[in-house]
């Protein structure tokens, strides 16, 4: 009888997400094109091919520096953000709100906004004589830039949620004993939010292998593929390059790659007997 | 769900005013105070500033933009708002959003809250298992399943129609709903349900008029998410629509400032129009918004 309530959702999700990821990973295996209606097996080709493609290689190095950018910055910032606000009593509420509004902004109209702030002929680029998004040295690093603006709010309120879940008399034997609010940082807030602290860094690492939006409309991947990652490599290469079997197989690699960071999560926290 | 609570009540208050002198003295409050204040309000700066050039930009005639792209415009052009509308085809990108965000949220809502109950309420064999398995399904690589989704709903006729895209975004979005809703019905208490049954009601009759009015709440802020999620994406809308009078804003705006008008004040203009609906939406109901996409810490990039 329970399973009829369950119906709706479960065959939405078979046709959504079940059916094609099971198919990606069948037409992996193929050299289908996705226009013709003939396909070969070619066994492993697909991705013994991957690691000699350079755009791949390229791609994926760029998806690592892009995790470690986000387990950085938008986090150092996230927290840094939620732990002066738990600690201030007025203007708390306006200041999270303020946080918390880009991340409610539509990607194509973020990236407009910072196109127009980063130009070289008449944004900040031309104060500073550089070309942010233009140049193969810094595009990568400033569409990061531009998507962590749209992104640290929600870490300030997640992190601020997790900070309130304290003991505030923790907080009032460290001030007695005379800890530093840096003191009390480390050894009482950071413990204290620890599993929602390990979940965000698990998320933002599976997040920043999805990442797509900010790149494919600022750059597209450009200059010369400086800001390529997995993700525009295997779009160029489904409905560009008209390499179905092929982008299929990029599309497994990543999703085992964020298979690989779950398991790893879920066993930490087994050894390590965390509680969420 | 704490976020939403405000942060201390008076009486907590007033108590920790009430501590010692000695504990209070060795904090400085006042000159680390000011700092906390001023590097907060940078930060506030930093995140609002750029939306606020922003609209200054959508009032500035192109000569006035070519040559200040950072200051205040010159002459406040509030026309450009109306010129932006027509030349961007913001009214059809509209209508177009308005039908598929609706579809999407009246549809998610009723998936995950039947799903909801029936995990929270009724004993189902395989349900711990299936919530593993949603979990994983929503935080699958989208980009996983798009190529054979795409050739899929192209050959079933769902390319390039809103009702593909409401059907595509359902299923992205109703595993998490579905999981914030069942842990909010587990926090509802039980005994009206259990006295409907003891009553002769059937499971459904349970549902519909004891279950479904005690969840409006959480419906209410899966609905506030999902509204949110669908109005930006841009993935599956750029993949999935072709036709531009079918285009919800995401990609009418994107089309309109890839194409040939560099007329950057009415790009702002237009990119203006279309985050005031979520933006408005936001500073009314912003505790439920905040609770619903922080409460799990799901949301995504």
């Amino acid at each position: 009888m329970g399973w009829v309530f369950m119906l709706p959702l479960v065959i939405v999700n078979l046709f959504v997400v079940l059916i094609p990821s099971v198919l990606s990973i069948v037409y992996s295996f193929t050299d289908w094109s996705g226009i013709s209606t003939r396909a070969r097996f070619v066994g492993l080709q697909n991705y013994t091919t991957l690691f000699r493609d350079p755009e791949f290689v390229q791609g994926l190095l760029h998806n690592i520096l892009w995790t470690v950018f986000f387990l950085i910055v938008p986090m150092a910032m996230g927290l840094f953000g939620a732990f002066a606000l738990s600690r201030i009593r007025r203007f708390r509420l306006l200041f999270r709100t303020l946080y918390f509004i880009p991340y409610i902004v539509a990607s194509v109209v973020n990236a407009s906004i910072w196109r127009s702030i980063l130009d070289p002929d008449s944004g900040v680029g031309s104060l500073l004589h550089i070309n942010p998004l233009g140049d193969t040295h810094l595009a990568l690093w400033s569409v990061a830039f531009v998507n962590n603006w749209a992104w640290w709010g929600f870490l300030v309120v997640v992190f601020l949620a997790a900070m309130q879940g304290i003991d505030p008399a923790l907080y009032e034997a460290a001030q007695m004993d005379g800890a530093s609010p840096f003191r009390q940082f480390f050894s009482i807030t950071l413990p204290g939010i620890r599993p929602t602290f390990a979940f965000l860094g698990l998320m933002t690492i599976i997040w920043s292998f999805l990442a797509f939006d900010y790149v494919y409309i600022l750059t597209q991947g450009g200059p010369a593929g400086s800001t390529d990652l997995l993700s525009t490599v295997l779009y160029r290469d489904a409905f560009s390059n008209l390499q179905a079997g092929y982008s299929s197989a990029i599309g497994v690699v990543m999703a085992l790659i964020s298979t690989l960071v779950v398991t790893v999560y879920l066993v930490v926290r087994r050894v390590r007997k965390w509680e969420i | 769900m704490s976020v939403a609570a405000p942060a201390r009540t008076p009486l907590q208050q007033s108590i920790g005013t009430a501590r010692p002198d000695t504990a209070r003295a060795r904090r400085h409050p006042s000159a680390g105070g000011t700092v906390v204040y001023v590097i907060l309000t940078l930060l506030a700066i930093f995140a609002v500033g750029p939306i606020v050039l922003f609209f200054f930009n959508a009032l500035k005639s192109t000569s006035d933009y070519a040559t200040s792209s950072l200051g205040l415009p010159r002459t406040w052009l509030w026309s450009n708002f109306a010129t932006a509308w027509t030349q961007a085809n913001m009214g059809a990108g509209l209508l177009n959003s308005t039908l598929i965000v609706l579809g999407t949220v009246a549809l998610t809502c009723v998936v995950a809250s039947l799903a909801a109950y029936a995990m929270a309420r009724l004993e189902i064999r395989g349900s711990s298992g299936f919530m593993t398995y949603l979990l994983i399904a929503s935080s699958l690589p989208t980009q996983m399943f798009l190529v054979p989704l795409f050739y899929m709903w192209a050959r079933a006729g769902l390319y390039d129609s809103r009702l593909g895209l409401v059907l595509i975004y359902t299923g992205l979005f109703s595993p998490f709903a579905t999981l914030l809703l069942r842990s909010f019905m587990i926090g509802l208490p039980r005994e009206m349900e259990e006295a409907a049954r003891v009553d002769g009601a059937n499971e459904w009759r349970v549902f519909s008029q004891v279950v479904l009015p005690n969840m409006l709440p959480g419906i209410l802020t899966i609905a506030l998410t999902t509204a949110l999620s669908a109005y930006n994406e841009f993935l599956f809308a750029v993949t999935m629509i072709q036709t531009s009078g079918k285009m919800p804003l995401s990609t009418t705006f994107f089309s309109f400032q890839q194409g040939f008008t560099q007329n950057y004040p009415l790009i702002s203009a237009a990119g203006f129009i279309m985050i005031a609906p979520m933006l408005i939406l936001f500073l009314i109901l912003q505790r439920r918004f905040i609770s619903g996409l922080a409460s799990s810490g799901m949301g995504g990039m």
